[in-house]
């Protein structure tokens, strides 16, 4: 092997094998970063594992994980090979808003998904970290937290409860070694949303998503939008007065 | 949604599908008329199919690879651009690569590329020690000069249309730096420039860049550009502690459509005139890095774009060595004297190829673009004409507007790929916007 690398410290990537969970493993490995994938069923993930370590000559471990099993969280880390200096939380689940609407059992399983769960393994982890001093946590929450929507307000509640739990986490570890960072996505075109007609200026590709969170964790960035347009767009959503909002079909 | 070729003509809405698995490519088969793309850099309508244009960049793993032989197997969707960033920093770099590295595995297959080595090293399906085709009926075929010759004959340089292309496995060749020597020779005339390369038939690299708007006693002045990869002792001493990295460039981008007037005789042949003086200046010896060696216009992103919102039609042909002479002479006489210029004219010798239905074959080969328009698609006729005149014959890759009668008068070979096409019902499982114009 010709290639010289620093001793990077490994990444983990909860929700592995999601496109966007992937983007990230691949702007990391070819920084040079071992990866850890964690997922359901992690067995069929082989594929991918074996195509980021061919590609970017680093080690990829893959570990099965459940975030909904929140009593397993602790043995999952203590399992891990080394301890990551950097996780990218990537879970996520959207659901659909009917079915949320008319049995709240599914509107449960959305908001545990995309809130409960996932804050509960990032509080262990945080807590790990703060130990050490060291280490970087990115969330991957949505720009539909940022303004319940009739269209997707269970979802888009579950988001800002986790963008909220991200901003305080952040808070209270700003005096540690510790970052969080908050990545609000905008439309990526993924599995999720092939044969979507998205509008093409607004959406990003997942290399592009990859990319921008390997910058902002290298940046230390607090919150970002993988496009910067869509900080305009939502400001725009955010400050619509209430009476007119709730009137709009968005 | 709306595609077209690299070339942008011509443009055809399209019913796009991205699979991810062979499950999801098996349910797309049973509906027929498919054709698989992959990055869409051939220049025309290859890659397009109204019914079902089938984008297989969601086959994008690479599977495994043996650093003892350089044998690398990857699914068809892989860009040759990652084949690179992952294997040249090891020592391995492709046996066959096209002028750019925006292709796919798959794309490389079936229009079976070829590159400034052909003459020594032959097109791509030297590098293919297998290749994997789902059929019409969902089943999956590898085939390989042992295993399914025949579909293996066929699927290289068969344009897509023998099956869906899946996975395959390229050999990759060692190489010991990141670096091209390179030696540039200015040829006067077509004479010349012919002598050169018969003459440097040893060299790994050879191409030329070529006048087409000189005329007269300059018809076919080239400047000849010959590459060796470089060996670590052909290094200064801060390259050679890397020899396998060359530096990033920075990426140039046309952010906009040229107008149509932009490219004219005057601009080109001006252009040109300045190329061949700088050229001729700077002539010798020097080391590049192999991404401006082998892929100059990858520097420019959209540079498709200079030929203005109509697009440009890509011309190559290929003539048999004992009438390139004055095959290549009546068609550079056409393009001077039509004042139709082309800034990317380029000249090459390819070695022998005996193959099912590739493009190359002994001789010479002219590659030329023009921006579309009815006076260069005039043009464009008449260089068919005269290619058959003199036994040549058209890479299906670049083209966008041959007839059917053309081709068939082109290709002897023609009657054997139809009867592959008539077999286990292909023609109504895999189509192309070219396959339509070309009755294949």
């Amino acid at each position: 092997m010709t290639l010289s690398r620093e001793n990077l410290s490994p990444v983990l990537i909860l929700g592995g094998r999601s496109d966007i969970g992937l983007a990230c493993a691949h702007a990391f490995a070819a920084k040079g970063h071992p990866v850890q994938l964690a997922a359901r069923k992690v067995a069929s993930l082989q594929p991918e594992a074996t195509d980021l370590g061919l590609r970017y000559a680093v080690p990829v471990s893959t570990h099965e994980f459940d975030v909904l099993d929140t009593a397993g969280h602790a043995g999952f880390l203590d399992s891990l090979p080394a301890a990551p200096g950097i996780v990218i939380c990537a879970i996520g689940m959207m659901g659909e808003q009917e079915a949320g609407e008319m049995d709240f059992a599914a509107a449960a399983q959305v908001m545990r998904s995309n809130y409960e769960a996932p804050a509960a393994i990032l509080g262990l982890i945080a807590n790990r970290m703060e130990a050490t001093g060291t280490g970087t946590i990115v969330g991957i929450s949505s720009v539909a937290g940022d303004r319940g929507r009739a269209t997707n307000y269970v979802y888009g509640s579950a988001k800002a409860g986790f963008t909220a739990f991200l901003s305080g986490l952040r808070n209270r570890l700003a005096k540690t070694g510790v970052h969080v960072v908050t990545v609000k996505p905008g439309f990526v075109a993924t599995r999720m949303t092939d044969g979507m007609d998205l509008p093409a200026k607004l959406t990003a590709q997942p290399e592009e998503l990859g990319a921008a969170v390997l910058k902002a964790v290298t940046r230390k960035r607090n919150v970002i939008y993988v496009r910067p347009v869509w900080a305009l767009v939502m400001a725009i959503i955010r400050n619509i007065p209430e009476p007119v909002f709730k009137k709009l079909k968005l | 949604m709306i595609l077209s070729g690299w070339g942008r003509f011509p443009k055809l809405e399209c019913r796009v599908t991205r699979p991810r698995s062979d499950a999801e490519v098996r349910a797309l088969v049973a509906e027929g008329a498919l054709i698989a793309r992959g990055n869409g850099r051939s220049y025309g309508d290859a890659a397009l199919s109204a019914r079902g244009t089938v984008d297989m960049r969601g086959f994008s793993r690479m599977l495994s690879f043996d650093a003892e032989t350089g044998l690398l197997v990857a699914e068809a969707g892989v860009l040759l651009a990652d084949i690179i960033a992952a294997f040249l920093p090891r020592g391995w770099f492709p046996l066959v690569t096209p002028g750019t590295k925006f292709v796919t595995l798959g794309g490389m297959i079936a229009a079976d590329v070829h590159g400034k080595n052909h003459h020594k090293d032959g097109s791509m399906a030297a590098s293919v020690e297998w290749v994997e085709v789902m059929d019409g009926d969902g089943m999956v075929h590898r085939a390989s000069r042992a295993e399914n010759p025949d579909l293996f004959g066929f699927t290289l340089g068969g344009m897509g249309l023998t099956g869906i292309i899946l996975r395959a496995a390229i050999r990759l060749r060692p190489v010991q730096s990141a670096w091209i020597l390179q030696e540039t020779v200015p040829a006067p005339d077509l004479a010349a420039a012919m002598a050169l390369f018969e003459a440097s038939a040893e060299a790994t690299y050879s191409v030329a860049w070529i006048d087409c708007l000189a005329s007269g006693a300059n018809l076919g002045r080239s400047l000849v550009m010959l590459g060796e990869h470089a060996a670590p002792s052909d290094l200064d001493n801060r390259r050679r502690a890397r020899p396998l990295v060359a530096p990033a460039k920075r990426l140039l981008t046309v952010p906009f459509d040229a107008p149509g007037f932009a490219l004219n005789r005057y601009s080109v042949g001006a252009f040109n005139a300045l190329y061949w003086r700088k050229g001729r200046r700077s002539a010798g010896r020097a080391l590049v890095d192999w991404d401006s060696y082998f892929y100059p216009l990858d520097g420019i992103l959209h540079w498709n774009r200079i030929y203005g919102r109509k697009g440009f039609a890509q011309f190559q042909c290929v003539l048999p060595l004992a009438a390139s002479e004055p095959g290549l002479r009546a068609l550079l006489g056409e393009i001077a004297a039509s004042g139709q210029g082309s800034f990317l004219a380029v000249l090459k010798r390819f070695g022998a190829q005996d193959s099912r239905f590739s493009f190359p074959m002994e001789g010479y080969t002219l590659a030329l673009d023009f921006p579309v328009n009815p006076v260069t698609l005039a043009l464009l006729d008449r260089l068919d004409a005269i290619t058959l005149d003199h036994g040549g014959r058209f890479y299906l890759a670049k083209d966008a507007r041959m007839s059917a009668a053309t081709l068939r008068r082109a290709d002897p070979r023609l009657p054997a790929f139809l009867a592959m096409r008539a077999a286990e019902g292909r023609a109504r499982s895999f189509a192309s916007a070219l396959s339509e114009r070309l009755d294949l």
